[in-house]
C-alpha cells in the first residue's frame, strides 16, 4: 500500500513538525517495539510516497494519546497512526486477524467480542430489579449506555451491575437500550475504519429519534470518549460513571457507610485521563470510601502509563508480546505497597488482572474497578 | 555617690553605669568572654556557667558568672586567670560529655585543649539546656509553648505533658536560635511551618522577617516584612532593634510615594521565568532534584544558598541532564497557558554555560544536554558551544518527553532522534531550561504607561525594524526583556539605545522643538 504523502501531510498538518521527538520519547511502547511515530512523520515529510504494507508496528499503537499530549506544535501523531491504519483497513490486506474479527463482529452483531446480539442484556441477571428499556418506555432521565465489554465480559458484568444498583438506590430514573444497543465504535474508529464508524454514529442518532433522555452515562471511558467527543451534537450531556458518582456523592444521593480497610492506588485509564482530563473524580470517589487508604503511583495523571488495552490492542498483541506495560504497572503498584490497584475502565481491569495472574502476584494485589470498591462501601 | 562606677577588667579601667553586667562591660571594652546561654535580647540567665570570671573585691577573690553579675561597686575582674581557665575548662568538659556531637562544643573543647572528656558520654544528645529556645518563646514570642520539664538528669526541653502544643504559633524561632539543632519546630507542633523564602534565591534559601533582599540591592540595607513580622503583627519581639549596634532599626518608617516630573520614561520591567509546574511530565515541583535554570544559576553562584556548591539536599549530583526548550517553542502549550510559542533566545546559551559550570565544579560528572536545535547565534556563542562539547559534555538530539523515578534515580525518557531510538537516561539532577515569559503584572504597567502588546504578550515597540525602542506614546521607551526575550548583550545594546533616544527627546524639549 503506497500512501500519497503530499495529501497526507496536508491533512494532518505535518509540515509544522520540528522533529523534536517528544512524541516518540513519551510513547509507552517505543521502548519495546520499533514503532517510531516521529520517524513515520519524518518519512511522510521527505518522501512523496510511503510504503506501509507490512508495517506491523502500526498495530502496536494503543492510542493512549501521550504523543499528542506532548507535541509542542499541536500535531496529533496518534491520529496519524489511525489515518495510516485507515489505508490498510481500506485495502483489507494486512489487518491482524483478531482485529478483523472484532471489526466484523461489531458490524454484524453490534459488539466487538463475537457474542450473539441477543445476549447483550445478560449482565442484568442477578439484579433484584428490572432494568427498564428506554425504547419501550420512550423516555427516561438517564440513558445508561452499557457498552460491549461491560455487557458481555463475565469479569466486567459485576461492575455494570454495581453501577445499575447505585442508580436504583439513588432513585434515578434510568434505562438502557437493551439488546438494541450497538457498539459505540470508539475502537473501530481507532482501528482506522472511519466509514464504518460514521455509519455507527448515524445509526445511533437514528435510534435517538425513538426516545428522549435528559443525560447519558457510560461504563467504559472508551465509550464515553466516543460519545463525548466524536458523535457530533447529542441532545443530552454525556458523563463517565465516575463523574456521575461524584455528583451523587456531593448531593448526598450516594452514601458509603461501610469501611473498606485497604491500601489502594489508582491507574489512570488513557481514555479518561489523557483523552478527557478526568483525573480528579475517580480519586475523589476513592477518598470518599471510609477506611480506605489512598496513595498515587509515581507515574499518575497525565504521566500515567498505558495498560496496552486501547486503540484496538485488546485484539492485537503487537510486535512484542513478551514485555507488557501492564506488568510494570502492577509491579509499581506492588512496590507502593498497595493491596488494590483500582481502575475505572474495563480494558484496564482485564489487562492489569491478566498481568497479576501472569506475574503470580494474586496473593499480593487485586485489580478492582472503582465501582466494585464502591459496592463494598455501600454494603452490596 | 557618682553615677559611674570604676571597674577594671584584665587590667583595663572603664567607667560603667550601676547594674551594668560584667559581660556587657567586657564586651564594650572588646574583651571576649565565652557564653552559650546569653543573648542580648533576653534576660540574663546564667545557665551555662561558661562566662565564669574572677572578681576581686576588697582583697577577696571569687568566681561569678559575668552575664548576670551587676556591677554595683568598684571591682577588679580577671576573665582569663588560671583559676578561671581551669574552671571554664571543666565546664566545657562537662558540657561536651553531655553533648559529644554538638559542633560548637567541639570547637570550644579544641580551644581549651580538651581531647576527650573524662566523663561518661551522652551519645545522641544535642541539648545542653542553655534555655535560649524556652526563653525566646516566653520573652520574645510570648507563646510559652515550650518549657523545661522533669528534674535533675532527666531535665529537658519539651511541651507540657509532652503533648502537641496548641500554644505554638509555628514561628520557628526555637529552631532558629538553637545553636546545635536540638529542637525542631515539628517536635513542638503539628501546625505546618511556613518558611519564608528568599525570592532572589528562587526560594532555595529561607529568610528572616528582616532581611537584605539581594546582595546588590539599592539601597543595600535590610527591610522588614511587615506582613510576617511579630513586632508589627503582635507588638512583640523587637529583637532586631535590640541587637543592631547603631540603632538603625526604625519601626515608624513608612512607605513613601514620590511624584517626579520627567521628560521621558524608559520601561525596563523585565520578564517572569516560565513556571515549570505547568509541564507536569517533567516532575518539577514533585521531585526535589528537578530544578529550573534559574535555580541552577543560584546553586552555582558563590553568593547563592549553597555558596556555589551544586548540591541537592547536601548531595552532589554525578549524573546531570539538561533539558532544552521547557515552555518555549511550544505552540500547543501557548493555547492552554502551558508554554509560549516563541523561542526564548537565552536558554541554549545559559544551558551551555551551566553545563560547563557543572563540569567545572563536579569532577567526573556525566553531563547530558538534550536539545532540538542549538541556537548559538551571538558573538562567540558557537565557539563556546564547541568548547563545551570539547569538555566532554554530551549533546543528544531530542527533546525529552518525561521524567520519572526509578529507585533513587530520576529517569529522563527521550527519543534520541539521531539514533531513532527511545532512551532512558538516569540522572541525579535534571535542569529544565525554563524560558522567558511576559511579566504577570504587565497589564498594570501597560495601563499606567499607555503601552500596547505584541501577539506574544510583550510590550510592542513602535516599529520592529525602524523604531525598536520607541512606543506609540511619545516620551516612553522600552529596554530589555519587557519588549521581547533577549540576552545580556542585546539587553545592554537596547538599553543604551533607549537612553540615547531619551536624550534626543529631552534636548528637543529643552530647545523648544517639540
Amino acid at each position: 500500500m503506497r500512501v500519497n504523502t503530499r495529501d497526507f501531510v496536508q491533512e494532518y498538518t505535518l509540515l509544522e513538525c520540528i522533529q523534536c521527538g517528544r512524541c516518540t520519547g513519551g510513547c509507552p511502547v517505543s521502548m519495546k517495539t520499533a514503532l517510531n511515530i516521529r520517524g513515520i512523520i519524518y518519512e511522510a515529510l521527505i518522501e512523496d510516497f510511503m510504503e506501509i504494507s507490512g508495517m506491523e508496528v502500526l498495530w502496536d499503537c494503543t492510542n493512549c494519546l501521550t504523543c499528542t499530549t506532548r507535541c509542542p506544535k499541536d500535531i496529533k501523531p496518534a491520529d496519524v497512526i489511525i489515518g495510516l491504519r485507515g489505508y490498510i483497513v481500506g485495502e483489507g490486506k494486512g489487518v491482524p486477524p483478531r482485529v478483523r474479527d472484532a471489526l466484523m463482529s461489531a458490524f454484524t452483531r453490534g459488539n466487538t467480542l463475537g457474542f450473539a446480539t441477543e445476549g447483550r442484556d445478560a449482565w442484568t441477571e442477578g439484579l433484584d430489579f428490572e432494568v427498564p428499556n428506554v425504547l419501550d418506555a420512550g423516555q427516561t432521565d438517564l440513558l445508561f449506555y452499557v457498552g460491549c465489554t461491560p455487557a458481555y465480559d463475565p469479569r466486567i458484568q459485576p461492575v455494570t451491575r454495581a453501577l445499575a444498583n447505585v442508580f436504583q438506590r439513588a432513585g434515578i430514573e434510568f434505562g438502557t437500550m437493551g439488546i438494541d444497543e450497538m457498539c459505540c465504535g470508539n475502537e473501530i474508529r481507532r482501528i482506522g475504519e472511519a466509514e464504518g464508524f460514521a455509519d455507527m454514529v448515524e445509526g445511533f442518532h437514528e435510534m435517538l429519534q425513538e426516545f428522549r433522555a435528559q443525560r447519558m452515562v457510560a461504563v467504559s471511558p472508551h465509550c464515553f470518549n466516543a460519545f463525548h467527543n466524536e458523535y457530533g451534537e447529542l441532545p443530552f450531556p454525556v458523563q463517565h460513571y465516575s463523574q456521575l458518582l461524584v455528583d451523587l456523592l456531593e448531593g448526598d444521593k450516594l452514601v458509603l457507610p461501610h469501611e473498606v480497610r485497604k491500601k489502594v492506588t489508582y491507574h489512570d485509564p488513557c481514555f479518561l485521563g489523557k483523552h478527557n482530563q478526568i483525573y480528579d473524580e475517580p480519586r475523589q470517589i476513592l477518598r470518599s470510601i471510609p477506611g480506605l487508604e489512598f496513595e498515587d503511583l509515581d507515574r499518575s495523571r497525565e504521566r500515567s502509563v498505558c495498560c496496552e488495552g486501547g486503540g484496538g490492542r485488546m485484539w492485537a498483541e503487537g510486535t512484542n508480546v513478551e514485555e507488557r506495560l501492564a506488568h510494570q504497572r502492577v509491579r509499581d503498584a506492588v512496590d507502593l505497597g498497595a493491596e488494590v490497584l483500582a481502575v475505572a475502565c474495563p480494558f484496564c481491569l482485564l489487562t492489569l488482572e491478566d498481568a497479576v495472574k501472569i506475574l503470580g502476584l494474586d496473593d499480593k494485589i487485586q485489580v478492582m474497578d472503582i465501582m466494585e470498591l464502591v459496592a463494598q462501601a455501600i454494603g452490596d | 555617690m557618682s553615677d559611674l562606677i570604676k571597674v577594671t577588667i584584665d587590667g583595663r579601667d572603664t567607667l560603667v553605669k550601676r547594674d551594668t553586667t560584667i559581660l556587657q562591660a567586657a564586651t564594650d571594652l572588646g574583651i571576649e568572654i565565652p557564653t552559650l546561654c546569653h543573648h542580648p535580647a533576653l534576660e540574663p540567665y546564667g545557665a551555662c556557667r561558661l562566662c565564669t570570671v574572677e572578681v576581686i573585691q576588697d582583697g577577696w577573690s571569687r568566681l561569678v558568672t559575668a552575664c548576670n553579675y551587676p556591677i554595683r561597686q568598684e571591682i577588679d575582674v580577671l576573665t582569663a586567670s588560671e583559676q578561671v581557665v581551669r574552671g571554664r575548662r571543666m565546664i566545657v568538659e562537662l558540657l561536651w560529655a553531655r553533648c559529644p556531637e554538638a559542633e560548637n562544643l567541639q570547637e570550644l573543647a579544641a580551644r581549651y585543649d580538651i581531647e576527650t572528656p573524662r566523663f561518661a558520654l551522652r551519645e545522641g544528645e544535642l541539648c545542653y539546656l542553655c534555655g535560649l529556645c524556652v526563653r525566646l518563646c516566653d520573652e520574645i514570642v510570648g507563646a510559652r509553648a515550650i518549657s523545661f520539664v522533669s528534674r535533675g538528669v532527666d531535665r529537658e526541653v519539651g511541651t507540657p505533658f509532652y503533648k502537641v502544643s496548641e500554644a505554638c504559633i509555628a514561628c520557628g524561632a526555637c529552631e532558629f536560635i538553637c545553636p546545635t539543632g536540638a529542637i525542631k519546630v515539628t517536635d513542638v507542633t503539628d501546625k505546618e511551618p511556613r518558611p519564608l523564602l528568599l525570592d532572589f534565591d528562587v526560594g532555595l534559601r529561607g529568610r528572616g522577617n528582616i532581611f537584605i533582599p539581594f546582595p546588590q540591592a539599592v539601597p543595600n540595607v535590610p527591610v522588614i516584612d511587615r506582613e510576617h513580622c511579630l513586632h508589627f503583627q503582635a507588638n512583640a519581639c523587637g529583637v532586631c532593634d535590640v541587637v543592631c549596634p547603631p540603632g538603625a532599626v526604625d519601626y515608624e518608617q513608612e512607605d513613601e510615594f514620590i511624584d517626579v516630573e520627567v521628560g521621558a520614561v524608559v520601561v525596563a520591567t523585565g520578564f517572569d521565568p516560565f513556571d515549570a509546574t505547568r509541564k507536569p511530565e517533567f516532575g518539577y515541583g514533585r521531585y526535589p532534584n528537578v530544578i529550573s535554570g534559574l535555580e541552577f544559576e543560584r546553586l552555582a553562584s558563590a553568593s547563592g544558598p549553597t555558596k556555589g556548591k551544586i548540591q541537592i539536599n547536601g548531595t552532589e549530583p554525578k549524573e546531570i541532564v539538561f533539558v532544552h526548550c521547557v515552555g518555549s517553542r511550544d505552540k500547543a502549550g501557548a493555547a492552554t497557558g502551558a508554554g509560549e510559542e516563541y523561542c526564548s533566545r537565552i536558554c541554549c546559551m545559559y544551558t551551555a554555560k551551566q553545563a560547563h559550570l557543572a563540569h567545572d565544579k563536579i569532577s567526573g560528572a556525566r553531563i547530558t544536554v538534550f536539545y532540538m536545535d542549538v541556537r548559538a547565534f551571538g558573538k562567540g556563542f558557537e565557539e563556546f558551544y564547541d568548547r563545551v562539547r570539547a569538555e566532554g559534555i554530551t549533546y543528544r538530539r531530542g527533546n525529552p518527553s518525561e521524567v520519572y523515578k526509578r529507585g533513587d534515580k530520576l529517569i529522563v525518557r527521550a527519543e534520541d532522534t539521531l539514533l531513532g531510538r527511545t532512551v532512558e537516561v538516569p540522572a541525579d539532577l535534571v535542569v529544565l531550561a525554563t524560558g522567558v515569559q511576559p511579566r504577570a503584572d504587565a497589564d498594570q504597567v501597560a495601563e499606567m504607561m499607555g503601552l500596547a502588546f505584541s501577539d506574544d504578550g510583550f510590550f510592542a515597540e513602535a516599529h520592529p525594524e525602524l523604531r525598536p525602542v520607541d512606543t506609540h506614546r511619545p516620551g516612553v521607551f522600552l529596554a530589555g526583556t519587557c519588549q521581547a526575550p533577549k540576552d545580556i548583550p542585546d539587553t545592554v545594546a537596547q538599553a543604551k539605545a533607549a537612553a540615547a533616544r531619551t536624550i534626543v527627546e529631552l534636548s528637543r524639549v529643552r530647545e523648544g522643538v517639540a
